[in-house]
């Protein structure tokens, strides 16, 4: 067992764990912090994208004692504000339909921010673009370029 | 799946983790970035029984001005290359290149020493630093050695990184000014490329450098298009010639994703796109 310390959405936490164990599994089974989903545990979808010091990174793709010292952001912790408020990006997703199962829509809203992050202006081409490594099966892109647009419109507002 | 357990060590220096690798030799395995390490380990296709992961050691990150070169730190990450402003004046080729590894959340992650380290045949760093003549900067319990480009990879994910030695920084030669592009063919968004071209031009087009990837077992070096690029003109007919030659020597693989002779026509096709994109025609 390995000790790590780090901060999940905003608090502190520590923890023993096993070194093979990803921080995804961390997140769901340690921390109950199940928002984010494991799509294809291949690296492959993004459904289990989170914010490690503030970049997105596929959870999967990283081992929990890898963000030993740093700080996570899960789509459970997105919405600073008051209870029940949302994300802008999440209200994005919300206006826009930008789902329809709704299984990859937590990789998808975390990897939307970090692009509008990096690029808040963004064309419809760099969107789908900067959003290719978050795969959805329902095939609801459309909707969910939309959403990012938006938000990023939103953003400028 | 979940990796079979191992140890896990977080060296904070290089010296300490040649101490760690030298300790456990065949059994431990180097984790860099571990975007592609972490999937061979769920998948089980390798079971290190000890991980020494270079994630803490600092002064193997980072990109430095040094002369007639720049000097990328092997756990530089492909988002950092891409963008770092050393980068784009003297070895844009490497930017445009690293711009094309997988997907946004992989680039945040994984690692240029790490990615060329690895040696895919498939992986998009090894054409564009062959082609860019790259210096590899490899460190053991003996001290530091340098190793060009063209002895760098030897074979399927093999280099000439002994099995006590870390990879620790790559010197890439300037080339200040050189117009680039990296021709990447693939069937599906972010993927590995079926075959991909790395070109590089002095002017249109005085000088040419243009290095192929998945097109044999280690990134190629198409040196007779080179040849017949010097003094060539930045036009379709300018370069047809030069870019029929891109498939000599090659020996890709055939598989599922297309024929060796249907790589070898890609390559010739996308080599004439990459050049006169590289020389902005």
């Amino acid at each position: 067992m390995t000790k790590i310390e780090l901060t999940v959405d905003g608090a502190a936490v520590s923890d023993d764990v096993e070194p093979r164990m990803l921080l995804v599994q961390y997140l769901r089974e340690k921390l109950g912090k199940t928002g984010t989903v494991i799509g294809c545990d291949t690296s492959n979808c993004g459904a289990c994208t989170v914010h490690l010091d503030g970049t997105s990174v596929k959870s999967c793709n990283v081992l929990a004692v890898q963000a030993n010292g740093r700080t996570v952001t899960t789509i459970e912790g997105l919405a600073d504000t008051a209870e029940g408020d949302l994300h802008p990006v999440q209200a994005s997703f919300r206006e826009c339909h930008g789902l329809q199962c709704g299984f990859c829509t937590p990789g998808m809203i975390m990897q939307a921010v970090d692009l509008l992050g990096e690029n808040p202006d963004p064309t419809e081409e760099e969107v789908r673009l900067g959003m290719e490594g978050n795969l959805c099966r329902c095939t609801g892109y459309h909707n969910i370029v939309k959403s990012v647009l938006h938000a990023a419109e939103g953003a400028k507002a | 799946m979940i990796p079979v357990k191992f140890d896990y060590l977080a060296p904070t220096s290089v010296e300490e983790a040649l101490a760690a690798l030298g300790e456990h030799g065949d059994e431990a395995k180097i984790l860099a970035g571990g975007q592609s390490l972490l999937p061979v380990l769920r998948m089980r296709l390798n079971a290190p029984e000890v991980v020494i992961d270079l994630g803490g050691i600092s002064s193997l990150r980072g990109i430095r001005d040094d002369g007639d070169a720049i000097v990328i730190g092997a756990m530089t990450t492909h988002h950092d290359v891409r963008d770092h402003a050393l980068v784009h004046e003297h070895a844009l080729l490497l930017s445009k290149a690293a711009a094309e590894v997988a997907d946004a959340q992989i680039r945040h992650r994984g690692t240029f020493g790490g990615a060329l380290a690895h040696a895919d045949p498939a992986g998009d760093l090894g054409a564009p630093a062959l082609a860019l003549g790259a210096q590899f900067v490899i460190q053991g319990p003996g001290g530091s050695r340098t190793v060009e480009a063209a002895d760098f990879f030897v074979d399927l994910f093999e280099t000439a990184i002994g099995e006590d030695e870390i990879l620790t920084e790559v010197r890439i030669p300037k080339h200040t000014g050189w117009g680039a592009h990296y021709e990447k063919f693939v069937r599906v968004a972010h993927q590995w490329p079926i075959v991909a071209v790395a070109a590089t031009v002095k002017g249109s087009i005085d000088e040419a450098r243009v290095g192929l990837t998945n097109m044999g077992s280690t990134p190629l070096r198409a040196s007779a298009t080179e040849a017949a690029l010097a003094g060539a003109t930045a036009t379709e007919e300018g370069v047809r010639e030069a870019a029929e030659l891109a498939a000599e020597g090659t020996n890709p693989p055939s598989d599922l994703n297309g024929a060796a002779d249907y790589r070898q026509h890609l390559a010739r096709v996308l080599t004439a796109r990459a050049v006169l994109k590289a020389a902005g025609a």
